[in-house]
């Protein structure tokens, strides 16, 4: 029993979990951060399920994959709060409802 | 060629109008006479090389065409732009010109004080020039265009005075009524077009007799069709209503365009399309009644008027009417006769009323004319030359046509035309004398604060030239002499008819179709003219204008108290001065109908149906569109559940 | 022994997750996320990935969570600024439609993943996902990606100071 591994799908099970708790998060929510950490959530899941692929395939190319996902992720999270930063010196609230200028 | 330079005839009036048309404020009155009547001289001048040519032609040769182009063809139908100069278009040539250049030089003095008198004359010269198209085009489309040009700028001319009410209204009526002449002319073109698949004058009428049966439907369809059209632009009943208000113009337009030209352009058409006539007995009983009908009713109408144009006016119509009774009978030569002494008297008629009018200062009521022989003696001369010329008294030109119409209504028609030509005749007499004695004789009712005077020359030499010609016009047609029947002669090549050739053909294709041929030997009887049955007629004509003359005399000379006793007793005076009704009849059958279901095609269809639907796409449009709008919320979070959406659905068609 | 590790991991990533998700102040959803994250770099750690395990430490979790914390630091959000979820008819809506999207989703998931074979996993070397083996990959077969990603790097925070700044200047 202890010598029994964990089935791929497992650890692809956790990372569709994951992901959908991050959609979850991204529709239900209206504080701007929390709906950036819910991307967060949803780009952890990937990573998780890259990685899981390559383990099982002997692959390097999904670790190097992660490793960009992160250089990406920081990039946007970064541009992604001076955005925030921006707007909250217009209106200052960090509700999602209230910036519903774009419409006719 | 001297026959080359015909297309340069109505060419040269159609210059003079652009020309008068566009520069005519800046180069001056004068300027602007020259140039009318110095284009109506050169037509004139070019209609005699014409002819020269014309009798140069070697001998059989009756005809000569000139095409100038092409004008369009589509298919099997071709239109050429073309002129075709034969004795017919001869005669109607000189009369177009010379007349017509008679009433330029006449018109230079009476419009004299008018503002706009190249405007006048801008409209005078196109008129020309669209009557010398109407009679020297070689096919009907061409004839149609002149035709047409006609009553533009009859319409033009007539509302000259356009700030008055009365004469746009004028003008709108000549326009419409005519209007529905030409749509039964333009139907009789294309079923002409359908039968023979061309329009050529040369060619339908060499081509008739062939394809065209003797008092078959088809003859008869195309020939009351055609003759409508003539009705409407020669005011005959039942399209004459026009005429009498078309007085509202100037007088140098009545005299052309209302006597001498356009509305003999019906009389014209029916002598061209002679061939077709023949063909069809039905439709020349037809024209010969409403002939004789209109000259009668017409001349009992003008015994009533009180307005010196008016009475001229129903003259003109009474006058045509003798003119289609010839045509009726199948004299077209008397018909054409009668045409071109018509136009002289009458012209000289119209521009010697026009002279009283401007000697009285612009008074144009009988009752308050009166005495004027004294004041202005050219005008009276001519007058009553003209007079005794309609009146029929020989040896004036008047006689001899008219007698020649009523000899043929007798021997080719029957007693009942000759009886409505004779009492036409005697109206006429009897209420063109009326005229003269109100104006001219008795005490003068003149206004007295007004000093009536002579014309000037300008205006009274062209009255000595008409006069002059209405006295000698019938050295055209004497008769009674052999040999001296000149118009008769030279329309010949024109009228030729073998009616027996023509019978031929008939049988031959009503056998073919399985059809009996009925018994036409009684047409083809010879006709001999029989001198003293002539001799007997002239006679009688002569005397009854002089009964006519007797009774004006009469009536308003000896004891003008007669007029007044014969009102009293209301003999229907009340139907015949109003004009039989006929005006307030036209209004309430057509002119009322079609008003109600224009108004009623506005407020239904136009307002409701075609703005309602082009609105209401739009409305449909823009509720669509706010539907659609909702999806621009603004609303962050709806986009993102859209976009998640989206992905999901993608992922399920995929997989 | 990998089952006694990866399950209880992996309930506590969940847990953590959904506890960024629902909960009241950001500061907590923040924390809850740097926890969530640590539990992940064990799961990578669980899979021979033991260079992207740190790699998580060190980048997400040490700097993205620590920029995120002076984000709301510095706006001063503070608990329950917005509510997480109130019931309005437009969050309503939105509820049940995400709501019944994930169910549908997860379905669908387990559906395709455990009508899958996948019970042969291929053998590893001993140095799989050592730092010598994710270097040598990444500077030969993926140095242009490596390459375009600093200059992504570059084009982040060059766009990251323009626009936070102020219009001062």
């Amino acid at each position: 029993m202890l010598e029994d591994t964990v089935p791929l799908s497992h650890y692809l099970m956790l990372s569709a979990t994951l992901f959908v708790i991050g959609i979850v998060g991204v529709l239900i929510r209206r504080n701007v951060i929390v709906v950036f950490m819910s991307i967060e959530i949803m780009l952890n899941a990937v990573n998780i399920s890259l990685i899981s692929f390559d383990h099982y395939m002997n692959l390097s190319s999904g670790q190097i994959f992660s490793f960009m996902v992160m250089c990406v992720a920081a990039a946007e999270v970064s541009v992604g709060l001076a955005i925030i930063i921006a707007l909250h010196r217009n209106k200052p609230t960090v509700n999602l409802d209230e910036f519903n200028l774009l419409k006719w | 060629m001297l026959l080359k330079l015909a297309c340069l005839i109505p060419l040269y009036p159609l210059i003079g109008s652009i020309i008068n048309g566009f520069f005519g404020l800046k180069i001056g009155k004068n300027a602007v006479g020259l140039i009318a009547c110095g284009s109506m001289a050169l037509s004139f001048l070019t209609s005699v090389l014409v002819y020269v040519g014309f009798l140069m032609l070697p001998e059989g040769q009756h005809v000569f065409e000139q095409v100038v182009w092409t004008w369009f063809g589509a298919g099997d139908f071709s239109v050429d732009f073309g002129f075709q100069i034969d004795p017919l278009t001869l005669v109607m040539m000189f009369v177009v010109t010379g007349v017509g250049f008679i009433i330029h030089v006449y018109a230079i003095g009476y419009m004299h004080e008018e503002f706009s008198y190249y405007r006048f004359f801008a409209y005078f010269n196109l008129f020309a020039s669209a009557m010398l198209l109407l009679v020297m085009g070689n096919n009907f489309l061409l004839m149609f265009i002149g035709w047409e040009g006609v009553g533009c700028c009859s319409y033009f001319l007539i509302g000259y005075y356009f700030e008055k009410k009365s004469a746009c209204d004028a003008g709108t009526k000549a326009f419409i009524v005519n209007r529905v002449g030409d749509f039964a002319f333009l139907l009789a073109v294309m079923y002409i077009f359908n039968i023979f698949g061309t329009i050529d004058f040369t060619d339908v009428m060499h081509a008739a007799p062939e394809k065209l049966i003797y008092g078959g439907e088809i003859v008869t369809i195309i020939t009351m069709l055609l003759f409508v059209g003539a009705t409407g632009k020669s005011a005959q009943i039942p399209l004459y209503t026009w005429l009498p208000d078309a007085m509202e113009g100037p007088t140098p337009v009545s005299a052309l365009i209302h006597a001498a030209t356009m509305v003999t352009a019906g009389v014209y058409m029916v002598v061209r399309c002679n061939v077709l006539f023949n063909l069809s007995p039905l439709t020349m009983t037809v024209v010969a009644f409403i002939g004789g009908g209109t000259a009668i009713m017409a001349a009992t109408i003008g015994m009533t008027q009180f307005d010196i144009k008016r009475v001229l006016a129903y003259s003109t119509v009474s006058q045509i009417g003798y003119m289609f009774l010839a045509c009726g009978v199948g004299a077209y030569t008397a018909a054409i006769f009668h045409l071109v002494t018509h136009a002289f008297f009458k012209a000289c008629l119209f521009l010697g009323s026009g002279s009283v009018i401007h000697g009285i200062h612009g008074e144009q009521d009988m009752r308050k004319m009166g005495g004027l022989k004294s004041h202005m003696p050219v005008t009276y001369w001519t007058f009553l030359v003209s007079t005794l010329a309609i009146a029929g008294i020989p040896p004036l030109s008047g006689f001899f046509s008219k007698d020649e119409v009523l000899y043929h209504s007798l021997m080719d028609g029957n007693i009942i035309f000759w009886g409505m030509g004779i009492s036409a005749a005697l109206l006429t007499a009897f209420y063109m004398f009326r005229l003269v004695f109100m104006t001219f004789h008795g005490e003068s009712r003149v206004d007295p604060s007004v000093h009536p005077h002579e014309s000037p020359k300008v205006m009274t030499m062209p009255l000595v030239v008409l006069a002059g010609l209405a006295t000698v016009g019938g050295i055209l047609g004497i008769p009674l002499i052999h040999g001296w029947h000149i118009l008769h002669n030279w329309l010949e090549p024109v009228l030729h008819f073998d009616l027996a050739s023509a019978l031929q053909h008939s049988e031959h294709m009503l056998h073919e179709a399985g059809r009996h041929a009925p018994s036409w030997a009684h047409l083809l009887e010879p006709k001999e003219h029989n001198l003293w049955i002539e001799s007997l007629l002239m006679l009688f004509s002569a005397a009854v204008a002089l009964t006519g003359i007797f009774a004006a005399y009469m009536f308003y000379i000896k004891r003008p108290d007669l007029p007044d006793k014969f009102t009293e007793k209301q003999w229907g005076l009340d139907l015949v001065q109003n004009k039989y009704y006929v005006d307030e009849l036209y209004d309430d059958a057509f002119v009322q109908p079609t008003i109600e279901g224009s108004k009623l095609l506005w407020k239904e269809c136009d307002a409701k149906g075609i703005d309602g639907a082009v609105n209401g796409t739009a409305k449909t449009i823009g509720w669509f569109s706010r539907q659609a709008q909702s999806f621009q919320s603004g609303f962050v979070r709806n986009y993102a559940l859209f976009i998640v959406v989206g992905f999901i659905s993608l992922l399920l068609v995929m997989f | 022994m990998e089952l006694l590790i990866f399950y209880p991991l992996a309930g506590f990533c969940v847990a953590l997750a959904l506890g960024v998700v629902f909960n009241n102040s950001p500061v907590g959803s923040a924390i809850s996320l740097i926890g969530m994250m640590l539990g992940l770099a064990g799961i990578f750690v669980l899979q021979q990935a033991h260079f992207i395990a740190i790699l998580q430490v060190i980048i997400y979790a040490g700097a993205i969570m620590v920029l995120f914390m002076f984000v709301i630091m510095l706006l001063n959000l503070k608990k329950g600024d917005d509510m997480g979820w109130v019931a309005r008819e437009k969050n309503l809506l939105l509820s049940v439609l995400t709501g019944f999207l994930a169910i549908g989703i997860l379905y669908k998931i387990s559906d395709i993943l455990f009508s899958a074979k996948m019970d042969a996993p291929a053998t590893l070397p001993d140095s799989f996902g050592t730092v010598a083996n994710i270097g040598e990959t990444l500077f030969t077969d993926f140095v242009l990606p490596f390459e375009v990603a600093s200059i992504l790097l570059l084009a982040a925070m060059v766009g990251a100071v323009v626009l936070a700044k102020s219009k001062l200047d």
